[in-house]
């Protein structure tokens, strides 16, 4: 396990070595992005929007048995941006396109593709690994910006609709304008920002380690997944440490 | 990179070179040297070791004990690729599957920004009509047969205008007429670039057609090296029974 963690650091430290020649690789950072981004899209919107909506269904019935409903709105805002966005995007994205990475930069390595690359004096961490790392590290909280007010939007659908929380759009609104301020968007974007850079680099070094065919293929994206994942909950419980360190 | 006064063609000193997987000792002290210009072919029979020592040529990977030398210097030492053009012809051909095959061609010259797009147009048009490949530049590699994937491998060995080119099972999964078409197009590129060429192969035709000398390995030891006529009047009963080893046909009643 060190020896993995050490080489995912010298990874992330090759990839930021390489960012100067971001440049000649935008190309590729675009393809990339239309990718993740608008692939993801639909389906980020879709989650965020029952996210938002269950959280609602929830909380609300037991709010309002405490004649405290009025709270709803912000309490479904924070928990929007600063915790559910964030990670629940975030497990989408390393379901979804971390997989993706590992196995495509997997398939290259077994099938001597990334061999092929280092013959030509083509370093694989500036042609495949930094412009993967750079366009997730921009879509994830794209799509995160994308999900915290589709969420708010399903929370208060719910609120207006079931007859046993009964809060207005307005009045749901109105307490979220109250309590969440931009700091919580920009909290929830900070941690989407860390969680893309750990789902991009663990895909990355995961394809570039695999070994041994389709099998190894199959091994690499489990564990580019289940990795990311684990990472992403670790982190968030550190990152919010920090942050409200830092907001006090 | 490389100054236009360097030569064409690089020597390749292997000196005493061990590999081990785990256990399993692949390669038990090879070693040889290649000169400038020269057709070196390495032949011996499956599991060998040849491929290993190839990628071990090109620095793919790292040798347990002994080492490399292009031109003296360590293949391990990073300023090698920046000195000399190298560049390798995968057994699988090993095209980039996402990218065209003209994309694919271009790919050093892009990369390096060695020329201007029109100008990386113009070469990969003008190489993959030497390699009889002409037009098929936006194809995708899933669309050539094994034979076509090869030669696209060779053009895009031919477009780095190597000084030291190295060919893995060429001919392997060819049938006979692809592999006369690919012996032919290493002749050419060895007469177009004047590289030194290393091919690692068990085609006994492709090593006697193609090799100014020809290295014999077995179980991970060079056990003969010569031309193609004294490989084949050696005495050496492991030559002999590789070079001579033809399927009998069942007899008929």
């Amino acid at each position: 396990m060190f020896h993995n963690i050490g080489e995912i650091l010298i990874l992330f430290w090759q990839t930021l070595q390489a960012l100067p020649q971001l440049w000649r690789q935008r190309r590729k950072v675009y393809d990339q992005l239309a990718y993740i981004g608008l692939a993801s899209l639909f389906m980020v919107c879709i989650l965020s929007l029952f996210i938002g909506g269950v959280l609602a269904l929830q909380t609300g019935p037991v709010l309002v048995e405490h004649g405290i409903s009025t709270v709803l709105g912000g309490m479904i805002g924070l928990s929007m941006c600063k915790e559910l966005a964030p990670v629940m995007i975030a497990i989408l994205v390393a379901g979804r396109i971390g997989s993706a990475m590992s196995a495509e930069i997997g398939s290259m390595q077994v099938y001597e593709e990334i061999d092929a690359l280092r013959t030509m004096n083509i370093d694989p961490v500036r042609y495949l690994v930094l412009p993967r790392m750079v366009a997730i590290a921009i879509s994830l909280p794209v799509l995160v910006l994308f999900s915290i007010p589709v969420g708010w939007f399903g929370g208060a659908m719910v609120c207006d609709f079931n007859q046993r929380i009964a809060v207005s759009f307005d009045s749901f609104f109105q307490n979220l304008r109250d309590v969440v301020d931009l700091g919580d968007v920009l909290n929830g974007l900070f941690k989407s920002f860390v969680f893309a850079l750990a789902i991009g680099i663990i895909s990355c070094h995961q394809g570039l380690i695999t070994r041994g065919g389709p099998r190894g293929i199959g091994r690499s994206v489990t564990k580019a997944v289940v990795n990311s994942i684990v990472l992403i909950l670790i982190l968030d419980y550190f990152l919010t440490r920090f942050l409200l360190y830092v907001q006090k | 990179m490389t100054a236009p006064s360097q030569p064409q063609s690089v020597t390749v000193e292997v000196h005493d070179l061990h590999k081990k997987f785990g256990a399993l000792e692949v390669l038990k002290g090879i070693s040889f040297q290649v000169n400038r210009g020269e057709r070196f072919v390495i032949m011996g029979p499956s599991g060998s070791g040849k491929s290993v020592l190839l990628k071990h040529i090109i620095g793919l990977m790292r040798p347990n004990a002994g080492e490399i030398l292009i031109e003296g210097l360590s293949i391990q030492n990073p300023s090698v690729r920046d000195k000399y053009r190298m560049a390798m012809v995968f057994q699988s051909a090993a095209l980039l599957t996402s990218l065209t095959v003209g994309e694919n061609v271009g790919l050093y010259l892009v990369e390096h920004q060695l020329k201007s797009p029109e100008q990386i147009d113009a070469i990969v048009a003008r190489t993959l009509e030497t390699v009889g490949l002409k037009g098929l530049q936006d194809r995708a590699p899933s669309e050539l047969s094994g034979g076509m994937q090869k030669r696209v491998a060779i053009a895009r060995a031919l477009i780095v205008e190597p000084q030291l080119v190295l060919f893995d099972e060429p001919t392997s999964e060819l049938d006979p007429l692809m592999a006369v078409t690919i012996g032919e197009e290493i002749l050419n590129l060895n007469q177009h670039t004047g590289a030194t060429t290393i091919i690692v192969t068990h085609d006994r035709e492709l090593a006697f057609a193609t090799a100014n000398r020809i290295a014999m390995i077995n179980e991970g030891r060079i056990i003969f090296i010569g031309t193609a006529q004294e490989v084949q009047n050696s005495a050496d009963p492991v030559i002999q029974k590789f070079i001579r080893a033809e399927l009998a046909a069942p007899k008929t009643r």
